[in-house]
Formats: structure tokens, sequence, C-alpha cells
């Protein structure tokens, strides 16, 4: 190779690049990235272990209002009694004892109160602390039939739900929520009541929940359809 | 196995092999006295001649797996380097919700756009998962390599290193006016390649405590947690990004030789900085120091002389054919 050869070589590698660059890069590699995410997916489910659970510093500073309010609606989502009825919380799909839980019947069950971190997809964290029952006590009242292998939570936030996979929504970290840092939650942070965990990315955290569903299948959902990772582990 | 190991080994120079260079760079009359009364070794003593090796007919300065790491290494580091300041963009800062952050200066300030991949967040995301599989296998197959077949002699640090990478600075700053004697790298660059790898493992394992702060949340606490894992994940793309562009600036203005011989691993070791005497921008196309010249004398130069007396090169070929 002479110093022309390079030169075009160089050169064209740096066309590439530069075409690459702010964007998608390369349709051709559309498979190639297909092949890893399903990979990883399968990664991230071998890593992941039931009791591993997400720790906090001792006294850290809560991040009370400072943690964003994000929904997907043009403006914030509000139960409105008037025109839904009392809010309630549906737990059914592949379950023998489908539930209907008013928000009485739900402070009614054991709770936990945690302080987790939230990871955000972002790249930012806070430290949040939160109340509520564990997914898994919901899945032993609703007695989850053995061909459940996913959960869809659903939310009246236009539509906006995630489904997860059976281990991560049992994991003892994982909560439907009603309260935050002690007080009710207020609209802003998925009120009536939101599903919260440390195992997985905020995006898969529902707020405005309606309906938990058991499946035997993935269901995808609002931010995975759109191009996230579905698993999004922590 | 052993064939090819031993066919790639360094030969031991000998009078012959120099003065059959079909770069014809050393006149054979001008290296053949000195030579035959040269002890053979990796490097002549005599500091009149090429070094040896590298130059000889057939020989290839890297070996062709090193140089295909290499290439595959750019195109890895560049994608994750773009795709990860992508990724960055959705947060430029350090700060957890509700706390402060010491130690980041530029917070709130995105990266500029042409400077990524991936478009957009997710898009970022499936890239940088992606390529870190091709970086990681990439670099435990140079590492694993070098370890096997002897290259790693090139960069293992020595006693000698820090003075003799002293020398090279007073050189560059023009207080010293002889390029030190080198063997395969000069003792700066060992410094960086050392340095690429070490920073490399690093960015790799506040990576995996970042893309896993609760499975594998036992990393992610050693490095003080999320959000400093996160940090040092940025640190050590920036020493990589540093040290990178520092070997192109030195590759272009001091050893533009050594490109084709990253490529086809032909190198005119006649041209080697140390025989150009070549300082940045300086003396980038000769001239050759005439054989005979002899290298300005210091404790270094002495000392690694005797290293060379007493360096195993000579038996390298019965080291790999045993590992093999």
């Amino acid at each position: 190779m002479d110093r022309r050869d390079f030169i075009t070589v160089g050169g064209g590698a740096l066309a590439a690049l530069l075409a690459a660059c702010n964007s998608e890069g390369p349709p051709a590699a559309k498979g190639v990235l297909e092949f890893a995410r399903r990979k990883n997916q399968d990664v991230e489910e071998a890593l992941f272990r039931h009791l591993t659970m997400d720790h906090v510093k001792e006294g850290g500073r809560l991040a009370g209002d400072a943690l964003p309010r994000y929904y997907v609606s043009p403006t914030v989502p509000v139960w409105d009694p008037s025109l839904r009825g009392a809010w309630k919380l549906e737990v059914g799909g592949a379950v023998r004892n489908p539930l209907t839980l008013r928000m009485d019947d739900l402070r009614g069950l054991p709770s936990v109160t945690q302080r987790v971190n939230h990871y955000c997809v972002e790249g930012w964290t806070a430290l949040t602390q939160w109340t509520g029952v564990r997914v898994s006590l919901l899945a032993k009242l609703a007695e989850v039939r053995p061909d459940a292998k996913f959960v869809d939570f659903q939310s009246f936030d236009s539509g906006y739900h995630e489904s997860w996979d059976l281990a991560s929504a049992l994991h003892p970290q994982t909560l439907i929520c009603y309260e935050y840092e002690g007080s009710p939650l207020t609209p802003g942070r998925g009120a009536p009541a939101r599903l919260h965990s440390p195992v997985k990315l905020g995006y898969k955290s529902v707020k405005y929940l309606t309906r938990i569903v058991f499946l035997p299948h993935q269901n995808g959902g609002y931010w995975t359809d759109r191009g996230y990772e579905w698993f999004a582990g922590t | 196995m052993s064939e090819t190991m031993t066919d790639e080994a360094r030969p031991v120079a000998t009078a012959p092999t120099i003065s059959a260079d079909p770069a014809g760079a050393t006149p054979p009359d001008a290296v053949d006295p000195a030579r035959s009364a040269a002890p053979p070794g990796p490097e002549d003593p005599s500091g009149a001649s090429a070094p040896a090796g590298p130059e000889a007919p057939g020989r290839s300065r890297h070996h062709w797996l090193v140089r295909l790491t290499h290439w595959v290494n750019v195109v890895a580091l560049t994608a994750m380097v773009a795709s990860g300041l992508r990724i960055f963009n959705a947060y430029p800062a350090f700060a957890p919700r509700g706390g402060t952050f010491c130690c980041y200066p530029f917070a709130g300030q995105p990266i500029p756009e042409w400077l990524t991949l991936g478009g957009w967040l997710a898009g970022a995301r499936h890239w940088h998962f992606a390529i870190m599989w091709l970086l990681v296998a990439n670099g435990l197959l140079y590492v694993g390599f070098i370890y096997l077949h002897g290259e790693w002699r090139d960069l293992a640090p020595r006693r000698g290193d820090p003075r003799d990478a002293w020398e090279m600075v007073k050189f560059y700053l023009f207080a010293r006016r002889e390029h030190p004697r080198q063997g395969k790298h000069n003792a700066l660059q060992k410094l960086a390649y050392l340095s690429l790898l070490v920073l490399a493992v690093i960015a790799v394992a506040t990576g995996l405590a970042i893309w896993k702060p609760v499975q594998l949340g036992w990393l992610t606490r050693l490095m003080g947690g999320y959000v400093w894992a996160r940090y040092w994940h940025f640190l050590a793309m920036l020493g990589l990004v540093t040290l990178g562009l520092i070997h192109v600036f030195m590759v272009v203005s001091v050893d533009p030789y050594s490109i084709p011989a990253m490529i086809t691993g032909r190198y005119r070791a006649d041209r080697s900085p140390e025989r150009r005497n070549a300082r940045p921008f300086q003396h980038l196309f000769g001239p050759v120091r005439p054989s005979g010249a002899t290298a300005e004398a210091t404790g270094a130069d002495a000392a690694r002389e005797r290293r060379a007396a007493i360096d195993p090169e000579a038996s390298r070929d019965d080291d790999t054919a045993e590992r093999s």
C-alpha cells in the first residue's frame, strides 16, 4: 500500500464515519444491532437474581420534588371519579382468582416502605422512598397460573403500559406504590397507584395503574414499541 | 501452532539478514564491519546500524493479528465513544436528582451532535450495548495473543523505563540533542500503550457497573456508587480519547512510516524516529543518521545495552514453542 492508497482508504473510512455521525448509523447494521439486543436480553436474564437487592447509602438525601414527573398524555393524567367512578386496580389474566382492589383494599394489605434508587434510562438516578404492596403478594393472592411467564402493567395515561418478565415483577423490591416519601401519590407521581422497582429502568415503572395482567407471552410496552429495550434490567 | 509461532518470533539479527535488506537502507559495506564484530542480539550495541528484526525481509513489524485487532479497536472504540456521548447527552450532568456533584463544571452542556452516533437515546444504547462485545472480545484476543506470543515484552514496564521516558521528554523539549536509544517502542510510547490498556479495563469495569447497578451492585459500590461509576466511566473515555489523539498526532508528525507498518506490517526501520532523530514535524523525511554515528551515550543507553546483552529474546523461540 502506498501513500495514495492510504489516503483513499483513510478518506473513505473518514467519510463513512462522518456519514454515520448523529444518525442511527448505517442501515446495514440494523440486523447486527437487533441480534445483539436479543443476546443482551439473554445475558440480562441470566444475570438476574431474585434476592439481589438495590442498596442505598445510609443518610442519603431523598430526591423529593426533584424527581421528574413524566407522563405521555398532553396534560398530567388525573383520575376523575365523577367520570370514571371510583378508581380500582384489576389483577387478572392467567390467574385462578382475579382481583379487583379499591384503594382501601390496597392499603389494607401488608405494605412495605423502602428507600431505593430510581435508575432512569437517561443516565440520572434519584434516591426515592416508596410505600406500597409487593407485586409478589398480589400474585400470590391472585393465584397466578403456571403458564404465566410475563406481566403487563397497564395505565390510564393514554395507553401507556409495559410488560415485564415474571421474575423481575416478583422481585421483593417491585412494589405497587400509593405513597411517595410518606405522602399519598400526587397526579405528577402517578396517583392513585403506580409500579416502582429499582430492578428495572424508570420507564418500566408504570404510573397511573389500572390493570395488572399475567400473560403467557410478552406484550411489549410504550417505550419498548418505540425502540427502547424491553428487558431494561438494572 | 508452534510452527507458526516460531515463524513469527523475532529472529535474531545477523549480518547476512541485514545486508539482504531489500529496502537497501543501510549500505552493506558501511554495516558489515561493525556488524561482524557485534554479538548477535536484538539491538546492536555499537549503535551503528538499524535495530534488528523488524526490517528483516519477510518480517512484519506487527503480527497480522495485532494489526487486525488494532483496526478493529479503532472502529469499536470510535463507535463506543460516539454512542456513549449520545447517551450522555440525554443527561449531560452527574448530579443525582435533588443532589449536587462536585467535579463536573460543564453540567447541562450537551456534546456537539456531530460527535455522536445513534441518532437518539435508544439508538445510541443499541449501538453501545452491541459494540461493547466487539470491544471486549477484540481486547481479550489482543491481550491473550501478546501474552502467548511474546509481544507483551515490548510493552512490559522495565526498571529503566522512567529514566528512559524522562530522556524522551528531554529530547522532545530540545533539552537533549540525540534521540534516545530504544527498542521497538520508546519509553513514552510504552507508557501510553500500557495506559490505554489500563484505561480500557477501567472503562469496561465502570461500564458494567452502570449497566447493572443492582445485579452487579458490588461493583457499583466498589466505585463509590452509580454516580461515581458513571463519572469514572466518563473520565476513562476522556483518557482513552486523549491518548488516542496524541497517538494519532505522534504517528503523523513523528513516525508516519508506522502507518503502513500497521496495515501491511512492512516498516522501513531505517526511517525509524530514532534513525531520523525525529521530533514532531522535524526530520520527517530524514536525514537518516549515517551509519557509524554513535548515539549520545547516557546511563540509560548503557543500561539498555547491558540488558540487550542478556535479553532473553534469543531464547524466545524455545519459550513460545514450550507454551504452545
